[in-house]
């Protein structure tokens, strides 16, 4: 799509002109950099429980955030009106920061590069509603249908279409159309008198609505979620102490991203305040262990053909048979650590300025074979499913949790075992990994990763991986 | 109509809905003006000031609901939010439950509450900028390890809330809000460890002087390093006041109406039961003056009140919406929230455990070997089963005082048996925020590590 037929140019009627305009009055105090954001979201979501469709909900924002950077200072207004005047008020606010002469004279803005990643949607507040209620409702039928022990089921579907635009006073002007939609299932088991259990599952990514018609199908997440409730019905206390660890393929790559991912972010290492600052060249995991970022897989969560500041994404190796080779980089922490962006300024919204961010990070596939990985363990905790994780980026200190995980007993799995927070060190877990299987698997769209207040989708992905040491928090 | 009269628009989105077919409908508009500065190692680091609005509609047609929401207040934006919301009532469920709030439960709490105090809009940027500069400076040199720092905000913000329904109910309020908080950095070594601090009030006055902001970040900080990584073990746990408060959000989530229907709280059917030790008493109070849970009413239009959720150990009482109180056959308790968009949900006032008598210290005295929590990690809290277990940083108590850092550590155990548990209930309650507990101690939990 081209700048001018995007909804900025055809229903808010802005030109190159005005953009070139903005951008000199953000820089009127000076400042060695300014970008403005241009952001029209249109949000869709219906949500079923106890059978009952009761919530849809649909809407629209919409907004423009200025930004000036003048040396390792930034500053940032934005408006939800795009009216010129508005525009132009938000300019000089973010401008307060600079001091000077203005240094940067003329833009001539040009249309920059980017991939083409996901398919073009129509937004889905100008889409027909009957075909996402159907979801939903086929989530609630099959998660009941699956165990006759399920008593309570959720279902969520939502989707959006954002439309960007971003203009730089380096003369780049980019425009893009970012879908992403997402449908998770929750059900609840019980049996006999006993206590509840609950299972979840959900997935998605920057796809149509025929994703979930013919890939991953409202009965697939349903399934997932009744068999998570149901199997916890039979667990176990969960251990405590140190001890062998296998992560299941997929969504246990959050690991990577709590414990290596953020502590990579260019900005706190810029400031010196990560467990990974000048460490790069360092040996910070097993030589099994080769993490990527990459945000150009097709049709992603993570994905993105640009980043928030119009530079596209691209595939950052972060650590190469266990030795660190780079940081996640955004323009502020790039022009000061005069090196190249990587793709990985992202932001949540428009009222949000821009900050290094991981897109889909994922450890690549080694050379084991996943049962064998297993039977390796004489005792141990095999986890399959996460819920959310943490990092404390200073100490290095990172936490995530197991909703689904099995006893690993004489190389088997046996019980199933109750919910626990594990615990490790970022520069240190890694180093323990020994066993790396070939079965690298992409989680199913579900992340959301958040820092400092800002929300972004993420995805993350591992192969079956044995972790000699790791610390489990449970009671047993 | 005036655009700058919100509750004029309100009123005419509630018309509009009417006439396009919905028997009921409400409408909240939000406005809010923000802003933020940060300095980090003496210089300014950003600076971000802006205004944005936004109204919101939940129609009903019948018991069919529909919602939606725009930033666009324009009359054609206005259009497009009435039919939206409209055309959604086609697709949803008749729900018996479903439906407003009967007229006698509407209503609000008139005179001031203290929730809007002008003078923040008039604070120079100057100004602004040089109270995070002293906060930073007062954690940067409080001791000589602390050696960088993510830097020091002061934030602020003005709002205005609407609220308007197709049953006669109009409120509006405004509100203030600023902060001062730091992120030192301490180093020894090879150890880095940071922490933070922060103080909040209505107006600048209110707040803490930055200097002590600053003090305490680097002090907490400063305590952090060197920490050793313990075997595991089941000790008692005492839990300072900022720590303590992540149990009353557990807590609230457990007493959360919605959650309850459902059967998806372990507090579930527990009413007149008593799920915790006889010294816990929490109560939810929005009409505690000037405090951050406090409104005039709530996000149906209903006053905001005290409920006391847990007496003396006793379970008494659910925070309930509406829409959760039919469910359950009982009666809203004034819990109504919820953003722009969507049915209401269900929030809290002033949530806090009624505070007792002790000083942390004489809690600490009689402990021989037990662990302190400064800072939880993650998200490892089941409320549906009561199941804990959490990253842990904090102290060693050892013989009644703070012996040493530890981290890399969980805690873990089960909310049914922690709640029992809490054994001692300190006198230093404060509020910082809505939700507030006292230090408390819990008798034995395990604490895993090597």
């Amino acid at each position: 799509m081209e700048f001018s037929e995007s909804v900025f140019a055809t229903r808010f009627g802005i030109t190159r002109h005005d953009l070139e305009g903005y951008l000199s009055e953000a820089l009127s105090h000076g400042g060695d950099y300014a970008d403005l954001y241009f952001e029209y979201l249109q949000t869709s979501s219906i949500s079923i429980d106890e059978s009952m469709v009761k919530s849809a909900a649909q809407g629209v924002s919409m907004g423009v955030g200025v930004r000036v950077i003048a040396g390792e200072r930034t500053g940032y207004a934005y408006s939800d009106d795009l009216a010129p005047e508005k525009i132009r008020k938000a300019a000089r606010v973010a401008a307060y920061i600079a001091g000077g002469p203005s240094k940067v004279e003329k833009f001539d803005l040009s249309e920059g590069r980017r991939h083409n990643l996901y398919p073009v949607v129509t937004a889905p507040t100008e889409t027909a509603f009957s075909e996402r209620v159907e979801l939903v409702k086929r989530a609630d039928r099959a998660a009941r249908a699956w165990d006759s022990r399920i008593f309570q089921v959720q279902a969520m579907y939502a989707d959006n279409l954002r439309q960007v635009m971003v203009a730089t006073s380096e003369g780049v002007l980019t425009v893009d159309r970012q879908p992403l939609a997402r449908m998770s299932v929750w059900a609840l088991a019980r049996q006999g008198e006993g206590a509840p259990q609950r299972g979840h599952a959900g997935g998605g990514g920057r796809v149509e609505l025929g994703y979930f018609l013919n890939e991953k199908t409202p009965e697939h997440f349903a399934a997932e979620a009744a068999r998570e409730a149901v199997t916890m019905l039979d667990a176990v206390e969960a251990p405590a102490g140190e001890m062998t660890v296998v992560l299941g393929p997929g969504w246990p790559g959050i690991l990577l991203h709590e414990a290596v991912g953020h502590g990579l972010e260019a900005d706190f290492n810029r400031k010196g305040v990560s467990a990974f600052s000048g460490r790069v060249g360092q040996k910070v995991a097993s030589e099994l262990c080769t993490v990527i970022d990459d945000g150009t897989i097709g049709g992603r969560r993570g994905s993105l053909n640009v980043d928030d500041e119009g530079q596209p994404t691209q595939k950052n190796v972060l650590i190469e048979n266990g030795v660190l080779r780079g940081y996640l980089q955004d323009k502020l922490s790039s022009r000061l650590l005069r090196s190249e962006s990587t793709g990985s300024g992202r932001r949540e919204s428009y009222a949000h300025i821009p900050m290094p961010r991981m897109t889909n990070t994922f450890m690549l596939a080694g050379e084991s074979d996943p049962a064998e990985i297993i039977r390796s363990v004489p005792k141990g905790l095999y986890c399959a499913n996460f819920g959310g994780g943490q990092v404390d980026i200073t100490s290095g200190n990172f936490v995530f949790s197991a909703s689904e995980s099995y006893w690993i007993e004489d190389g088997k799995l046996t019980r199933p075992v109750r919910n626990a927070t594990l615990i490790g060190n970022g520069p240190e877990a890694l180093k323990y990994v020994s066993m790396v299987g070939s079965d690298l698997k992409l989680d199913e769209g579900i992340g959301i990763c958040g820092k400092e207040g800002q929300s972004v989708p993420v995805g993350v992905g591992i192969p079956t991986i044995k972790i000699d040491r790791m610390t489990v928090g449970g009671t047993a | 109509m005036n655009p700058e009269n919100l509750m004029e628009m309100a009123q005419d989105i509630v018309r509009r809905a009417g006439a396009a077919g919905a028997s009921d409908a409400e409408c909240t508009i939000s406005e809010g003006d923000e802003f933020g500065v940060n300095v980090r190692m003496r210089e300014v680091e950003s600076l971000k000031e802006a205004g944005s609005r936004g109204a919101g509609l939940r129609i009903l047609i019948g018991k069919r609901t529909g919602s939606s929401y725009t930033s666009d207040l324009s009359l054609e934006g206005i259009e497009r939010l009435v039919r939206s919301a409209i055309e959604l009532a086609d697709i949803t469920t008749e729900d018996p439950h479903a439906g407003l709030p009967e007229p006698e439960e509407l209503g609000k709490i008139e005179g001031d509450l203290g929730l809007y105090r002008p003078s923040v809009a008039d604070l120079e940027t100057a100004f602004k900028i040089e109270a995070a500069r002293r906060t930073e400076e007062a954690a940067l040199t409080a001791d000589p390890r602390i050696s960088n720092s993510e830097g020091a905000s002061f934030d602020s913000n003005l709002g205005r809330h609407v609220f308007v329904n197709s049953r006669g109910f109009a409120g509006e309020y405004r509100s203030s809000y600023c902060s001062l908080s730091t992120s030192p950095v301490a180093r020894d070594g090879e150890s880095m460890e940071r922490d933070y601090w922060y103080t909040m009030a209505r107006d600048f006055a209110g707040l803490e002087p930055a200097e002590s902001v600053g003090r305490t970040a680097a002090m907490r900080a400063v305590r952090r390093l060197k920490p050793v990584k313990l075997e595991t073990r089941k000790v008692p746990v005492v839990f300072e006041p900022r720590t303590a408060r992540s149990l009353l959000d557990n807590i609230f989530e457990a007493v959360h109406g919605m959650s309850i229907y459902r059967h998806e709280s372990f507090l579930a059917g527990k009413l007149g039961e008593k799920v915790a030790h006889e010294d816990v008493t929490v109560i939810d109070d929005g009409t505690l003056p000037g405090l951050f849970g406090t409104s005039p009413f709530d996000d149906e239009g209903v006053p905001s009140r005290r409920t006391v959720v847990i007496e003396h150990g006793v379970l008494r009482n659910y925070l309930l919406n509406t829409y959760a109180a039919r469910k359950l056959g009982m009666k809203t308790t004034g819990n109504a929230a919820r953003g722009l968009a969507g049915n209401a949900g269900i929030g809290h006032g002033n949530f806090f455990l009624e505070k007792g008598v002790q000083t942390p210290e004489q809690i600490l005295k009689g402990i021989r070997d037990g662990f302190y929590v400064t800072e939880l990690m993650g998200f490892g809290v089941n409320i549906v089963t009561g199941d804990y277990s959490r990253g842990a940083v904090g102290l060693w108590i050892r013989d009644g005082e703070l012996a040493f850092p530890v981290s890399e550590v969980t805690i873990a155990g089960n909310l049914r048996d922690m709640l029992m548990g809490i054994e001692a209930v300190g006198g230093d309650l404060e509020f910082r925020g809505s939700m507030a507990a006292p230090t408390l101690k819990i008798g034995e939990m395990t604490v895993g590590g090597k």
